[in-house]
Formats: C-alpha cells, structure tokens, sequence
C-alpha cells in the first residue's frame, strides 16, 4: 500500500515537472528581458564590446601555431563560409571521444590534434576571441542540435542535472528557469536560461564569458559546488539546454546585464 | 591583443554634425581590488584619449578608475574637409594604441 502510494506521488511528481516546462511558443531569449539601452548595445556592432573578442579571433583564426605550424585558416579556409551556422549545432559528439564537446573543447580539440599546440585555457582571451569569431558566423541562425542518437542519453543526463535540487538552497535549475521566470531575483528579471547568445558580453563580468561560466556562477549562487569547467555534466547541461532552445535564433556575441 | 572599434561616417556633406564612436578593448582595473591572499591588484587603466581630425585636436578626455572595462567614447563634431580622423589612447604600462578612419565632405 505504501509503495503503491510512493508510485503514485512520483508519478505526480513527474507530470509537475513535464508540465513546468516552457511552451514552445512562449520562449523568448535573454534579450527580450533587457532594458532598451542594454538592447541597443547588442544591435550595434560598433557599440557591442563583445565585437572586440570577434576582431581578435579572426586574427587568430589566421595565426600559425604549434608544432605543424598551421592556422585554422589552413584548413577551414574563409571562416565566413566554413563556420557558418556550425556553432548552432553545439555541443556535438566527438567520434573518437564518443561523448558531446562544446565548441570551446572543439577548437582546443582541433588545436591538440590537428595544430599540435597546447589547448588554451578556459576563459581565456584567446579561446573566447576564437570561439566568439566562430559563433558570430552562425548569427542568426536556429539552434539545431543534431540529431544523432548518440546525444539522447547524453541529453537526457543534462535534463536530469536541470531539474535537479541541490546545493544549501536545494533549488533546480527548472525551479527558476520553468517555474519563475516571469518574476524576478532582487531588481534582476529571472530569464528563461535559453543560451541564444554564448559566448557573450555580461556586463557584471566586464568581459566576454562562456556558457560554462554561467553556469558555474549560477551554481555558486544556490550554494553547490560547482563543476569544474570542461567537465562532462556542463556539457550535458550545455547540451540540454541548446535542445530546449532548438528553433531559436543565435545572437553571439549577445550582452546581457 | 588590443582591438579598437571605430565607427566614422564614411561620407557627410559640409556643416553636417556626425557622430563619432570609439570602442577600445582594456581591461581598466581600478588598482581598488585584492586577490584571494589580500595583495592589491595593480592599477591598470587608460588614461587619456584624443582624437585629431586632420592633425587638429578636436576631443579630448581624462580616464578614471571608475570607467568600466573596454571604454566606450561618442561624441559629435562638425564635417569641414574630407580627411582622417587619428585616434589614440595611452595608459598604465605603456599602454598606447592608435586607430584611424576616413571621411568624405561633399
């Protein structure tokens, strides 16, 4: 009697958390819970900082280095054609790896194989430049994770981490981001956590960052300790949530507040 | 790695009032802030700026610590002759940049 209880109040469970998800037509990006200034910054490109990280990674992108003395440029040519619409596809699974890499892992993998040189340091100037002049081709474009079926466990185990309760708060992703994101956190709107515009310029960091970061900063904030960057759950995070953005267009470099 | 944005009319008609806007990548720390074991980060922020139009100073500003990081600078000014513009930031650390565009006044 008591187990039959047990299943049927999981069974609630389940259908409040299937139901706490966003309709499809009532998603709306970060840059719709901006104020107009803060808008006007990401409609210009001669105003929107991020454009700073884009100008050095088309530098990079055709700058030689490591030991086959090979840019990016050797091999994908003209970004502008090569890149486009690729980082709407993030994170991918990597063959040899047989697990999804984000974008940011993808050019360090490219580097460590192909260039032989050494991977760039997460959040550091050079892998934002390279993976924001990589992302800004896509602008625009859906967010379409693929569709291998190697991905669906690896999707599944990022919904799992979204909707789980941890750290001293003991609050999901999914109690915000599904649940209350028409209110707001202090004079902050709580935003529908759709990551439309990665890597992008947050004006509380002064500075370019990625999805990872934000995660991790949102993590820090309900007291958990957070993963560390590169490791499997914030690419399945990562995962999940461009799979919950699928249709919507990318903005990088976006701003936000 | 230093990159400027730099956004110039390309074409103005005499008397016309354009705007000019500058953006200059610089971290700009305060020199306020500590590291996790309590040494002072050391200030590092850009000082001054100027723009020349045809070797003309036009503008001119004195940068604090209190300007966020990659500081972005407007302002308008009046087209007289088709020429350049000749923008440059100097700071902490030797740091100095220059940046130019050009117009055409019909």
């Amino acid at each position: 009697m008591r187990l039959a209880g047990l299943i049927v109040l999981s069974a609630l469970f389940a259908v409040d958390a299937a139901s706490a998800e966003i309709p499809q037509a009532e998603r709306r990006s970060g840059y719709s819970f901006m104020a107009p200034d803060t808008r006007a910054m990401q409609d210009d490109d001669t105003i929107n900082p991020g454009m700073l990280w884009v100008l050095d990674g088309e530098k990079l992108w055709a700058r030689k280095s490591g030991v086959t003395n090979k840019a990016c440029a050797d091999c994908h040519q003209d970004a502008r054609a090569s890149m486009k619409g690729v980082a709407a596809h993030y994170p991918a699974i990597d063959k040899a790896l047989g697990r999804p890499v984000d974008l940011e892992q993808r050019i360090n993998l490219c580097r460590t194989t192909h260039q032989q040189a050494t991977p760039l340091p997460y959040e550091s100037r050079e892998l934002l430049a390279l993976t924001a002049f990589v992302a800004q081709q896509s602008r625009g474009a859906a967010i379409e994770p693929g569709n291998d079926p190697q991905l669906a466990p690896f999707v599944a185990k990022g919904r799992e981490l979204f909707m789980q309760r941890q750290g001293q708060l003991n609050l999901g992703c999914t109690n915000c981001h599904d649940e209350n994101w028409d209110k707001r956190l202090a004079g902050s709107a709580i935003t529908q956590g759709h990551p439309t515009g990665y890597p992008l310029y947050r004006l509380e960091w002064q500075s370019l960052g990625s999805l990872q970061r934000r995660l991790r900063a949102c993590m820090t904030g309900i007291r958990a300790q957070a993963y560390d960057y590169g490791a499997p759950e914030l690419v399945e995070l990562e995962l999940y949530l461009m799979s919950r953005a699928r249709g919507m267009p990318l903005e990088a470099p976006a701003i936000r507040p | 790695m230093a990159s400027a944005l730099i956004n110039v009319p390309a074409k103005a008609k005499r008397g016309d009032i354009i705007e000019i806007k500058t953006l200059m990548s610089h971290i700009m720390e305060t020199g306020y802030r500590h590291t996790a074991t309590g040494e002072v980060v050391p200030r590092d922020i850009i000082t001054s700026f100027a723009c020349r139009y045809n070797g003309t100073e036009i503008f001119r500003a004195d940068l604090f610590p209190a300007i966020a990081a990659n500081p972005f600078i407007t302002f308008f000014t009046t087209a007289t002759a088709s020429g350049k513009f000749e923008f440059e930031w100097i700071g902490d650390n030797g740091f100095s940049e220059t940046a130019s565009a050009s117009i055409t006044v019909e």
